[in-house]
């Protein structure tokens, strides 16, 4: 293992301390948790908006707290949920009286975690709402099992949902329109790399050179399909056409999201964006805006998902709506 | 059948001895089928309960395995905190206000634990759970009016050598689904450590 640490026991703390210094007009943390919060938390008359999830997907989930996004987030292990006592500092942190609204990623122990925490936030009269963010295609989603995965599309919750609280809605209101995000956004990802959690000190799993793995989540964990590496386009081809398949997007506008995830060059994701969009128009998809980089990253590695939100007007001015949040500034 | 604050502390002991033993193996286990983490997680929390329950005094079973349960919750993370943590809150729940643990109360609080993870976690029966060791052990427990540490221990090691055959349902190896099989299931066999480390502190105790 080769990684820029001191102590693979303390990169959560570590890394949570060089964030608040590095925007300390945006963000502080709440003392003794694992939590940063708006530096003007809690924000009066205002719905409050947490996530979080494991720490190793960044900017995820510190980098979207500011106006128009997140109130705080939550930082658990690397790749492993906070607990719900730090879930429920967060909450107390930022509730302003209006209510609380989670973004909660589809993982187990992330929804058992935060559930905990907004049971014990409504033991003291906190109103909490949530939303459960599973855009990712790559695994079935069916009543016999755990459903699909919560990735990069939870990015687009954290902006519209946040964009709607910023905006005086009730939290009812920012329920709903989260809820409209999440039916309508989906993801597909693959890697060429695995990636090693530092207290691991080793890969997930391995892939020989000329193999990728298709389908997997943003923990390292496997996929769904290892096979020989191919083209840009044929990758494109393959992640958007598991995208289309599941929601009619025809005659609708998007928003696409090319996501890197830690270690793959802007030039390839660029390279891949191009055959997107390509893919879109010639199936008469109307792309209202595009973003590429990285937003919900796995350490370091190599790879990338793609995600499409059919849009509607209500939706397009909440994305449009301005954030500073240090990650999504517009 | 002796079960008091010294063979709880015992219990806790034996089982974090046997998981940072196992830390490597519990999280080879979770790599194959999940995210590699259960080794890492399960050793920080136990550690931590251990730093906690030996640096205080407890005058009852149940104030015992509340600490046990909140530092859980509050240091494993994950799945593996919300489930172990749940447990123990239920069976110190179930202990309240006794003075004296006898066979039927433990096994009572052994089965309020149970259905403290099949609610918390929404997991049945053969589904690739830690519930698949949990449910055989109260069934075996609930069949009979005396405790046997052997016994209990080898129930306990089939339940979790039976969950490689199951194909996942629950968690995030569901995701694998066939994929899943002929692995076994690590939150399982950290289930197995407690229970093998329950029989010891037990038998170690009577």
């Amino acid at each position: 293992m080769k990684k820029i640490i001191n102590d693979p026991n303390q990169v959560v703390q570590d890394m949570l301390a060089g964030i608040v210094s590095a925007h300390p007009d945006d963000v502080k943390q709440v003392p003794n948790t694992t939590v940063i919060a708006r530096k003007d938390a809690p924000v009066a008359n205002k719905v409050a908006l947490v996530s979080g999830g494991g720490s190793g997907h960044e900017p995820a989930h510190a980098g979207y707290i500011g106006k128009g996004m997140l109130d705080a987030a939550v930082a658990g292990e690397v790749f492993t949920s906070p607990t719900p006592d730090q879930v429920h500092e967060a909450i107390k942190a930022v509730d302003s009286g209006n209510g609380v609204f989670l973004v909660i990623k589809n993982y187990t122990g992330d929804v058992m975690n935060f559930e905990m925490a907004a049971e014990m936030a409504a033991a003291e009269g906190i109103q909490v709402e949530q939303v459960v963010v599973n855009d990712d295609v790559a695994v079935e989603d069916s009543s016999f099992t755990t459903g699909r995965r919560g990735i990069a599309g939870t990015v687009f919750v954290h902006k519209i949902a946040g964009a709607k609280a910023e905006a005086g809605g009730s939290l009812e209101e920012v329920k709903g329109v989260a809820e409209k995000v999440v039916a309508n956004v989906r993801s597909m990802g693959m890697a060429l790399t695995p990636c090693t959690v530092p207290a691991a000190g080793k890969p997930s799993f391995t892939l020989e050179d000329n193999e990728m793995e298709v389908g997997m989540g943003i923990h390292g964990e496997p996929g769904i399909e290892r096979k020989v590496i191919s083209s840009a386009d044929a990758i494109a081809e393959e992640l958007t056409g598991k995208v289309l398949e599941d929601i009619d997007y025809s005659n609708s506008e998007v928003a696409v999201m090319v996501n890197g995830l830690g270690s793959t060059p802007e030039m390839e994701l660029y390279i891949l964006n191009n055959k997107v969009q390509q893919i879109l128009s010639d199936k008469g998809i109307n792309v209202y805006k595009t973003f590429v980089g990285e937003y919900m990253t796995s350490l370091e590695m190599a790879g990338c998902s793609v995600t499409l939100l059919k849009l509607d007007d209500e939706l397009k001015e909440l994305l449009d709506a301005p954030s500073s949040a240090p990650a999504f500034r517009k | 059948m002796n079960f008091q604050v010294n063979e709880v502390r015992q219990w806790i002991e034996l089982t974090n001895e046997k998981i940072q033993r196992n830390k490597e193996y519990l999280t080879e286990l979770d790599q194959a089928i999940g995210d590699g983490d259960h080794g890492i997680n399960m050793a920080r929390g136990f550690q931590e309960v251990v730093n906690k329950t030996s640096s205080s005094e407890y005058t009852s079973v149940s104030d015992i395995l509340k600490d046990v349960a909140m530092t859980l919750m509050s240091k494993v993370g994950g799945a593996s905190g919300p489930l172990y943590g749940t447990a123990f809150l239920k069976m110190s729940m179930a202990l309240k206000d006794k003075d004296v643990v006898d066979y039927n109360s433990l096994v009572l609080a052994i089965d309020q634990a149970l259905q403290g993870i099949i609610q918390r976690g929404k997991a049945n029966e053969r589904e690739k759970t830690l519930v698949d060791v949990w449910a055989p052990v109260v069934k075996f427990l609930q069949d009979r009016t005396t405790f046997h540490a052997d016994k209990l221990i080898q129930v306990a090691e089939k339940a979790m050598d039976d969950t490689k055959d199951l194909m996942a349902i629950k968690g995030r190896a569901a995701y694998l689904k066939e994929r899943s099989i002929g692995h076994l299931d690590p939150g399982s066999v950290s289930s197995y450590y407690l229970f093998q480390s329950l029989g010891e502190a037990i038998k170690g105790g009577s």
